[in-house]
């Protein structure tokens, strides 16, 4: 699934979005203990978290994750919004809960 | 003939909000060269553990970057407290990270050994109250 396909659904409110829109979105995961989630991101991955400061971004980037989805309401500030322009980090919100949020880029992901 | 890329970087104290900002340099720099993905992945998480370690317990400190054709070469090096147990230390889950550390998403004990998991050599050099020399080598393959 691309990402455009994602935004598409209009499950997750866009926050952020850069130009290019056909990033492959592999499979979600989900963490909120950044230290953990470092180690752990699949590269291609949508990460869901409710874990939203810089730092998020930072292991976002690192990891070459294909989109951040804050759950539960979460948000970015301002300041976060710009790193993800300046990075290049798409990012969703939704007030969904952690694992919803997840299962529905999971069914998206499992369409035939 | 020079084949050696040498970076370096300052690392500041408590700023949270700019920790990262020198991997995402040294990543975006192994990219443009054509470096393995996997082995930048490596290079950009275990630098970037280090980073986050010299905010959190050193004050800052200093991060030098050499990447030659065989393998990567990160040095990071402060002038902090030393780590009174390098065993301990390296023990997943074991942390000394203050509350607002661990209110941020770190400090879950994981620093240390994410280093050595993503490195393929590393070396801690520490000495209590003048500081800690971390050297991670990444082989490029």
């Amino acid at each position: 699934m691309t990402l455009q396909t994602l935004v598409d659904k209009e499950i997750f409110t866009s926050l952020y979005l850069p130009e290019h829109t056909d990033t492959e979105i592999t499979v979600p995961f989900c963490c909120d203990l950044l230290s953990i989630a470092m180690s752990r991101a699949p590269a291609g991955c949508a990460w869901v978290t409710v874990m939203a400061n810089m730092n998020t971004l930072a292991v976002a980037a690192l990891t070459d994750c294909a989109c951040v989805i804050l759950a539960e309401g979460t948000s970015f500030d301002e300041a976060c919004l710009n790193k993800a322009r300046e990075q290049g980090i798409p990012v969703f919100s939704t007030t969904l809960p952690i694992f919803e949020a997840a299962l529905k880029v999971w069914e998206e992901i499992s369409q035939p | 003939m020079d084949d050696k890329i040498v970076l370096k970087y300052t690392v500041s104290p408590d700023d949270f909000t700019r920790a990262g900002e020198a991997s995402s340099n040294v990543k975006a720099k192994l990219k443009q060269i054509g470096v393995p993905p996997e082995v930048v992945r490596k290079a950009a998480i275990a630098m970037y553990e280090g980073e986050i370690n010299m905010v959190i317990h050193a004050n800052g400190g200093e991060i030098t970057v050499t990447i030659s054709p065989e393998d990567i070469t990160i040095v990071l090096a402060d002038t902090g407290p030393g780590i009174p147990d390098v065993e301990k230390a390296m023990q997943a889950g074991f942390s000394t990270a203050p509350d607002n550390i661990r209110n941020l998403g770190f400090g879950a004990g994981m620093g240390l050994p994410n280093m050595k998991k993503y490195s393929d050599i590393m070396n801690i050099d520490t000495t209590l109250g003048v500081g800690t020399t971390v050297t991670m080598v990444i082989h490029m393959q």
